[in-house]
């Protein structure tokens, strides 16, 4: 609790300040609503918010979890066959290129204006981390690790749960941080381009209307940071309580 | 009586690097032999072979007369101590067993057995990142010999300590010795050790290593720190300098 404390009375200062300028310069609202305005506009939409909220962040948990397995995976493979390495990974990073803006809509168009365009946006936006991370922590074991291993006479498949998986976990979690960020993001691109609801589909509406919905527009973008930052809250929990040896300092 | 582990004209290149040129090597049961030789010479890749990890490009490596082509059949120690963060030291001992397909209960009930009988029980439950250098080395030596082979293959084991925890961990040694009960292959570089620790030393030449001297070391046991003034140990000690080419 404590520690949390420096980044709440940052938040609260600026708060402070943005509110007092939105005040002492008479800023319209269309231009910059203050705080204020955002909550209050939260609290009178907050049926509507909750309810576009529900879509973005299943399409952002689903899209993550398809990220995380693809990228383990194709981390693995590109670990494991130099001939994977070689042939995939320069095009794994090529995918990271394209514009994801560009891309997204020629996905709503191959698969319409359900939520699967939307979740194949945040996969190929998020597994990218988690496929380096993996394979740079699955490069980082020491080989005489598992030289060791062999000496117990060890399977491959005991030295691949009993000191693989965990010897690259601090990695992986590096790279999971980073990709969850990244989620809740690639579900409103998504939701931009085309669809019926979400908060990204709220957003593009409010925006095309004037005056009213402005301190609505910035509610609804402090509703997305909620969203991303009790994902990395979580995954951060997670790792405390599954691999706590991956925080400490001295590993 | 027939040699526990046997090394004949074993020769190994890697990478274009011509390292092993025909070493020959035999250890007889319940025996310690001390191998040294100067850095880089091939001493680790010698026990790796003898360990079965590494496969000779020509000679043969037997283990009771049986030829020992595939890892498994003797223990091996690396030189880093190789301390698994995320497992307890008890889990650390029980490593080898469990990799083995030791069930996990019967083989953490053996590491906290061997834990006591080496006197190092109140660590069981502590995580090895706490421990000192010197803790850590003992930790992995304990890890080694729960396999319950009756071959030690030990490289470097004391090699990252500072000069003061060594000399603990080399009384250490002496004092489990009997406990181990085993044919024991140390690897150093330090030529104290290899005298005060060893029935024999072995010492091969720079690279491509063959053997350079095969001294007996008949120095009374049990053997002390103090030993290492007295005017037989010093001898020795010039024999082996001298085949290490470090003394005129």
């Amino acid at each position: 609790m404590r520690r949390a404390l420096p980044a709440a009375l940052l938040a609260f200062s600026v708060l402070l300040g943005w509110e007092l300028i939105v005040r002492l310069l008479d800023i319209p609202a269309f231009l910059l609503p203050g705080p204020v305005a955002v909550a209050e506009a939260f609290w009178k939409s907050r049926g509507l918010l909750l309810e576009h909220a529900v879509p973005t962040a299943g399409e952002a948990l689903v899209g993550f979890f398809c990220a995380a397995v693809a990228g383990i995976l194709f981390g693995l493979l590109i670990n494991r066959s130099s001939l994977a390495e070689r042939s995939l990974y320069p095009w794994l990073v090529v995918s990271q290129t394209l514009p994801i803006i560009a891309v997204a809509p020629i996905l709503v168009t191959w698969f319409g204006y359900g939520p699967a365009p939307k979740v194949m946006v945040v996969t190929l936006f998020c597994f990218f981390p988690i496929t380096v991370a993996t394979v740079d922590g699955l490069r980082d074991i020491d080989p005489d690790l598992i030289r060791l291993m062999r000496s117990f006479s060890a399977s491959r498949w005991r030295t691949f749960w009993m000191v693989e998986v965990p010897g690259v976990l601090p990695f992986l979690f590096g790279g999971v941080r980073l990709a969850v960020t990244y989620c809740v993001i690639g579900a409103v691109i998504g939701e931009w381009v085309g669809s019926s609801e979400g908060l990204g589909f709220l957003m593009i509406q409010d925006k095309a209307q004037f005056e009213i919905p402005r301190p609505r527009l910035f509610a609804e973008i402090a509703l997305l940071s909620v969203m991303g930052v009790s994902l990395f809250l979580f995954v951060a929990l997670t790792q405390r309580f599954l691999a706590p040896w991956t925080l400490k300092r001295d590993r | 009586m027939r040699p526990k582990l046997v090394a004949r004209k074993v020769c190994v290149t890697k990478g274009g690097v011509h390292i092993l040129d025909g070493v020959d090597l035999e250890v007889a049961p319940g025996r310690f032999v001390a191998l040294i030789g100067p850095s880089g010479a091939g001493k680790s890749t010698l026990l790796q072979v003898l360990a079965g990890l590494e496969v000779p490009d020509t000679g043969v490596v037997e283990k009771d007369g049986v030829s020992l082509t595939c890892p498994g059949l003797v223990a091996y120690m690396p030189q880093s101590d190789l301390l698994l963060p995320w497992r307890s030291v008890v889990a650390n001992v029980s490593l080898g067993l469990e990799a083995t397909g030791t069930p996990k209960r019967t083989a953490r009930e053996r590491a906290t057995g061997a834990l006591k009988r080496f006197g190092l029980e109140e660590f069981a439950q502590a995580s090895p990142v706490a421990l000192s250098g010197g803790m850590r080395s003992r930790v992995a030596l304990l890890r080694t010999a729960l396999l319950g082979r009756d071959t030690l293959l030990l490289d470097e084991p004391f090699g990252a300590l500072d000069a003061l925890t060594r000399r603990v961990l080399q009384e250490w040694l002496i004092g489990v010795r009997d406990e181990l009960a085993a044919t024991i292959v140390l690897v150093t570089h330090d030529v104290d050790e290899a005298l005060l620790l060893a029935d024999r030393v072995v010492v091969l030449t720079d690279r491509p290593a063959r053997v350079a001297l095969d001294l007996p070391v008949n120095l009374k046991r049990p053997r002390t720190m103090k030993l290492e003034t007295t005017e037989d140990f010093v001898q020795l000690k010039a024999q082996l300098l001298k085949a290490l080419g470090v003394l005129g």
